[in-house]
């Protein structure tokens, strides 16, 4: 009889007792892609925020790349969450009848202020110049495309380029709050939902802020290399130190914080705690201790600690920080795993355990978030073809 | 004010037209009456189809079943989960037959052997081996277990 067979099935997927609703999860793979891409954005533009507002000039090189990396990774920061909603064409209710009480559905909102306000002005102001300049130099199509693009102002004056200076460094300096806002909010979620005791912590939006702000550095380093490499040109390798530099301060910071989490965890050991611990020594063991901790912050840390001391030459070190950051994106992309698809395995009972497979090819859960992070890549590289940083004029 | 701030100015007050407008036109008619949600949808769900109905309904005509049920362990469950939505019977019960689970396996969607269901709360069975292929009814009346 199938009824009882499905039951058997579903029983199959099962440790000790769970409850019912708990057998399979109602976020999989695509709302680990959330935090993950918003992630990547708030660290990609608070690494140029580092250039601009703090003024560190070894950065220059990468200023352009990073806002526009992190603008094309925003354009499909909705999409995992539109995608998984059960009714995806209703998306738009969320924001016509706004509930200010909900941090959920607020999220419309955070988005909108910083990709509207935030990052779309600064890049405008950024580039309203060169645009006008590239109006006039290109014939055809483009000349229009980039008319429109300037908002029709063919203004050029010294004054003028003083007021983009201007209203671009105020930006950054809302920006950076922004920045912390869009990401912290997203932790703030997790840690709001006060029923599961692997999320519900304070800690939660400081910590995704911090492992934010290391992907998105990390990913920074990986898109500069690979669009020099691309572009064949001689990479700038005073820029890479400074990137893995602050790649360094900031995963120390971001190690430190997830530690005093984990450690105040473990010295408190509420109710939850031994359920907790078997689910890191068991489910979560590989995806835990060896991709988070090991792959993702500690070979990294003790890679970037090194780099700090001794100067390998530029060939090994270019290996090094490719290596690096692709092993700091695995990691944090495990973290926010870990955080999410680990939340959803354990019963709110304690007392049992639910598993989960990544569907490749029935829901495609694993196969649409493979497709969302590498469409941003394509829109980059549209960008960087639109607005190409290394034609700029310099100021 | 410099050109460029006004032109923003204008992209912007375009935009929020457009967003005041789209929130006019979309937001559904009956949004708010009540409270966050469309007053309409309080209509909606009580004129959907009717399935079900509750033990005392039955009783009104099977009387002697229903007392003989909650006279038994069976007592806490509702007719329905057995013989399945019973609002049309109700209605016309000459057209609009209830199911009658006798066959054998029915009663193990409750009392079949599983780790994860408390055994104070519901006794277990292996049906195989305790029910020697006859139906359970055969031995226990399904309206009164001990009977
Ligand atoms: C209006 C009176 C009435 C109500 C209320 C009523 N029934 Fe019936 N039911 C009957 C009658 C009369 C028969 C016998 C019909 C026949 O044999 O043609 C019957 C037959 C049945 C049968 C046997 C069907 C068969 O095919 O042999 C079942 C089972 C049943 N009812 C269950 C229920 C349940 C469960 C409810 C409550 C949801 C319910 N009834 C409510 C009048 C009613
Ligand atoms: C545990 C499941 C279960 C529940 C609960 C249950 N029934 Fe039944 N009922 C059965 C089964 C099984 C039969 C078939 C018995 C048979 O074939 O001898 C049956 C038969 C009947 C019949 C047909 C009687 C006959 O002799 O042909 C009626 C009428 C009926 N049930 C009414 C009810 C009513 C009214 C309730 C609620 C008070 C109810 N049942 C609750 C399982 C159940
Ligand atoms: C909707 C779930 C459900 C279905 C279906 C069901 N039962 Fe039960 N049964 C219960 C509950 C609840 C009890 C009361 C708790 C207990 O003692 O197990 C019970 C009790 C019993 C008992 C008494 C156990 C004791 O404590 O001595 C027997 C025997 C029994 N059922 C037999 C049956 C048979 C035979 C059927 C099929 C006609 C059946 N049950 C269908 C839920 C169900
Ligand atoms: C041959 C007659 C017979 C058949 C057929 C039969 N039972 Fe029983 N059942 C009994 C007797 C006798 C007992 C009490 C002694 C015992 O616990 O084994 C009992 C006890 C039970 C109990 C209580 C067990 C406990 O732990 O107290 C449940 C539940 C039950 N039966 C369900 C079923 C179900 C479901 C079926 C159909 C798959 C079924 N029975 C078929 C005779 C039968």
């Amino acid at each position: 009889m199938d009824k009882t067979q499905s039951l058997y099935e579903a029983l199959s997927k099962v440790e000790g007792f769970i409850y019912p609703n708990e057998i399979s999860l109602n976020w999989d793979m695509l709302i680990v892609m959330y935090p993950y891409i918003t992630g990547l954005v708030a660290g990609a533009f608070i690494l140029a925020s580092l250039n601009r507002v703090f003024n560190i000039k070894a950065l220059r090189p990468t200023y352009e790349i990073s806002l526009l990396a992190a603008l094309s990774f925003m354009l499909v920061a909705t999409m995992p969450l539109i995608i998984h909603l059960g009714q995806p064409f209703r998306f738009y209710e969320m924001l016509v009848t706004p509930h200010f009480t909900s941090a959920m559905a607020l999220f419309g909102f955070v988005y909108l202020w910083y990709l509207m306000v935030v990052l779309l002005l600064e890049i405008w102001f950024d580039y309203r110049y060169d645009m006008v300049i590239w109006s006039q130099q290109k014939k055809g199509l483009m000349k229009y495309v980039y008319k429109a693009l300037t908002l029709w102002i063919s203004d050029t004056s010294p004054e003028s380029r003083k007021t983009d200076e201007k209203i671009g460094y105020f930006i950054t300096v809302v920006g950076i709050p922004s920045a912390f806002l869009l990401h912290g909010y997203v932790g703030f979620i997790f840690g709001a939902i006060k029923a599961n005791p692997w999320w519900s912590t304070v800690m939660m939006p400081v910590i995704f802020l911090f492992s934010a702000m290391v992907s998105g550095i990390a990913l920074i380093m990986f898109i500069y290399m690979l669009v020099s490499y691309l572009r064949k040109q001689k990479i700038d390798m005073n820029a890479l130190d400074t990137i893995g530099k602050y790649l360094f301060y900031i995963l120390i910071l971001d190690f430190t914080l997830e530690s005093l989490d984990q450690i105040h965890r473990i010295y408190v050991a509420d109710e939850s705690f031994d359920i907790l611990k078997i689910l890191v020594h068991g489910k979560l063991f590989v995806t835990f201790f060896i991709i988070q901790i090991g792959i993702g912050t500690l070979i990294p840390l003790a890679t970037l600690a090194y780099l700090q001391f001794k100067k390998p030459s530029d060939r090994v070190r270019k290996i090094i920080y490719a290596t690096i950051s692709i092993f700091v994106l695995v990691g944090i992309f495990y973290m926010r795993y870990n955080v999410v698809i680990g939340g959803q395995l354990f019963s709110k009972s304690f007392y049992g355990f639910t598993s989960y497979k990544a569907n490749v090819l029935y829901d495609t859960d694993a196969l649409l978030s493979l497709v969302l992070f590498i469409v941003p890549f394509f829109i980059l590289a549209f960008l960087l073809w639109l607005l190409p940083p290394w034609k700029k004029i310099e100021h | 004010m410099p050109v460029q701030v006004k032109r923003l100015l204008l992209v912007f007050a375009f935009f929020i037209a457009i967003s005041v407008a789209l929130i006019y036109f979309l937001t559904p008619k009956s949004f708010g009456e009540y409270g966050h949600y469309r007053g309409k949808a309080l209509e909606e769900i009580s004129s959907t189809e009717i399935k079900y109905v509750q033990m005392d309904d039955c009783a009104m005509c099977h009387d002697s079943i229903a007392e003989l049920k909650n006279s038994g362990l069976h007592a806490t469950l509702q007719c329905e989960v057995c013989h399945g939505p019973g609002f049309n019977h109700i209605e016309d019960y000459e057209n609009n037959r209830m199911e009658i689970p006798n066959e054998g396996q029915f009663c193990m969607r409750c009392h079949i052997m599983n780790a994860a269901s408390p055994k104070k709360v519901i006794k277990q069975i292996d049906a195989v081996e305790h029910a020697e292929g006859e139906d359970c009814i055969t031995c226990h009346n399904p309206h009164q277990p001990w009977l």
